[in-house]
């Protein structure tokens, strides 16, 4: 389908932006313009009896009060914001390597090895999808109390007395729960890319006497790394904006993230701006590693087609 | 062969250590669920003691079971509500936006295209926000409640179908279109009479994705919701996980759970007949991959 010339008869000019352009227009209305309300919001003003954000729709007078404050509290020496920035970064960077961990040789089994069973398997995985993500941390809720299943467990039957409150502003419990409940959207997309891999190329290598690891090494990784990165950001981002993982299973200023300092000033009177702020620094953040998406996603279809 | 050394010098040998991580990994991810699913039905009001099997939280207690406690099942009919709602809108608007962008050329077109990646990967709070902004700053149809919702959860599934119909129309191509065309049919009636029907397992794949997906979601419709009658599942278990959950919040999202497993249930039986025959249609599809 790489031909793009223009074909004999079959569809009019007209068609094709008549069936596209109500999506489009959807799209551009609900997704890019608010995008704007949120900066005229930011670069707005507050009123200062309501407490209300007053929107300035006009950027020549843009006024940078309320994004320098947050700027002030981020790099300045009232560094108020920064150590939930940091933390940020080390939870998602952690969060993710931990995913990749687990995801890639559970990926790499059912797509190579698991032979009859991998339609059972493959439903297994998919399985997480079907259940709420708040299902899941609440399971988790529920085997984290003091008294839960998780220290009976460790306590081994009354073998040692095991009293770790998990639900009380621990980093590992956040970065676990991180973990747990974005894994299956690593594997799928993971599984994928591997399961698309040739295996005739494999068996070539291992032909042309490459140990099981070389192999590994130099075909199957390098045939699986731009899958890798779809799959790392497909868990990366949606983690960046995540605060109720943080709220369950800490609930602790302590392990706040960037989706906490959002969620916290979004419906408090006066710091909507504050929020638009963090929102921005989160599109900011985004982007850079969205280029690489499309690239990889417009590679792929090159691939495909 | 059965000697330990020649099974490890034997370079076919099944990996049995990935095997083990991966069973493992079944095993951590699907237990918590299944202890959450088993402990509403416990007789008592501990949710990590087992007191005897009893149906008390479903509709027994009185007071706090999901059927007597007008919140619970509130959250429940309100969250299959917004997901049939928002299905009903993504589907069609989504696969005429495919169809359209897989065949219109131009600057227009390749910038919706962007649109629809972008919304894709972009972190949910970003658009969360930004739509609750809209609802409290200006006066719109976008008020906060039902309408809100389904007006962000829409056009946060968008990308679903345009995605997952696009992939579907690249291993079809032209040719029937182009045949239809040429026994006399118009364009539009090729691609209702011909393309559509072709189409029709992705289609029915994306709905159930979506609908899955929005009756899982929680940022959108947190920000978004109006008052208490307007707060789904997600929401109701935010609210109270913390703060005085008894095994009625378990047996809450259990059904809610059993009602996604129904449609997934149902969901595939009816693609498994749609594409009866048919070689490349396999499960992959209908898990979202494209």
């Amino acid at each position: 389908m790489a031909d793009s010339e223009p074909r004999r008869g079959v569809g009019h000019r007209w068609l094709w932006p008549t069936l596209a352009l109500p999506g489009t227009i959807w799209l551009l209305v609900i997704f890019v313009v608010p995008l704007y309300v949120v900066l005229a919001i930011l670069f707005g003003g507050v009123d200062p009896i309501l407490r209300q954000p007053v929107p300035v729709w006009d950027p020549r007078s843009w006024d940078f009060t309320q994004f320098d404050f947050v700027m002030g509290r981020i790099f300045g020496s009232d560094a108020y914001f920064r150590p939930a920035l940091i933390r940020t970064v080390l939870y998602v960077a952690a969060a993710s390597f931990l995913c990749l961990l687990i995801a890639y040789p559970v990926a790499y089994f059912t797509a190579r090895f698991a032979g009859r069973w991998k339609g059972v398997l493959l439903a297994a995985l998919i399985a997480p999808f079907w259940i709420s993500y708040m299902m899941r941390m609440l399971a988790w809720v529920n085997l984290l109390q003091t008294n839960g299943l998780v220290n009976k467990t460790l306590s081994a039957g009354g073998l040692f007395d095991v009293h770790v409150a998990w639900l009380q502003g621990h980093g590992t419990t956040v970065v676990l729960g991180l973990v747990y409940g974005y894994v299956p959207y690593m594997i799928l997309p993971l599984f994928a890319g591997l399961d698309r891999a040739p295996v005739s190329m494999l068996e070539a290598a291992r032909d042309l006497g490459a140990s099981r690891w070389e192999t590994f090494r130099r075909v199957t990784w390098p045939l699986s790394r731009s899958a890798v990165v779809v799959s790392l950001l497909l868990t990366t981002l949606p983690m960046l904006g995540d605060y109720f993982t943080n709220d369950l299973l800490s609930g602790s200023p302590s392990t706040s993230m960037i989706g906490n300092l959002i969620n916290n000033s979004v419906l408090t009177p006066g710091q909507t701006g504050q929020a638009g702020a963090f929102v921005l620094i989160i599109l900011v953040v985004s982007v850079l590693p969205m280029f690489f998406y499309v690239r990889s996603t417009r590679y792929g279809d090159e691939v495909a087609s | 062969m059965s000697s330990p050394l020649s099974w490890w010098r034997n370079p076919w040998r099944r990996p049995w250590i990935l095997g083990v991580v991966t069973v493992g990994y079944l095993a951590w991810s699907l237990l918590p669920v299944l202890v959450a699913v088993l402990f509403s039905f416990n007789a008592g009001r501990s949710r990590v003691t087992w007191q005897g099997f009893s149906m008390r939280w479903y509709y027994g207690d009185p007071l706090r079971s999901v059927w007597h406690d007008s919140s619970l099942h509130t959250a429940l009919t309100h969250t299959l509500w917004l997901g049939v709602l928002a299905t009903a809108i993504t589907i069609p608007l989504g696969v005429a936006m495919a169809l359209g962008l897989d065949r219109w050329r131009g600057r227009v077109p390749a910038g919706a295209n962007l649109a629809v990646l972008v919304s894709f990967v972009l972190p949910e709070i970003l658009m969360a926000v930004s739509l609750l902004f809209v609802a409290t700053v200006l006066v719109t149809p976008l008020q906060l409640g039902t309408s809100g919702q389904v007006i962000g959860l829409v056009t946060y599934q968008l990308s679903y179908p345009v995605v997952i119909v696009r992939a579907r129309l690249l291993t079809i191509g032209r040719d029937y279109e182009e045949a239809a065309v040429d026994l006399g049919a118009s364009p539009f009636g090729a691609v209702w009479r011909v393309l559509l029907k072709m189409l029709f397992p992705a289609i029915f794949a994306s709905a159930v994705l979506v609908f899955a997906d929005v009756i899982d979601d929680f940022i959108i419709v947190r920000y978004l919701s109006g008052d208490s009658s307007t707060e789904p599942v997600s929401v109701k278990v935010y609210n109270t996980a913390r703060a005085a959950p008894t095994p009625a919040l378990n047996a809450l999202t259990t059904l809610l759970l059993v009602a996604s497993l129904v449609a997934v249930t149902v969901g595939f039986l009816a693609y498994r007949w749609f594409t009866r025959g048919e070689k490349g249609a396999t499960l992959d599809v209908f898990a979202g991959e494209a």
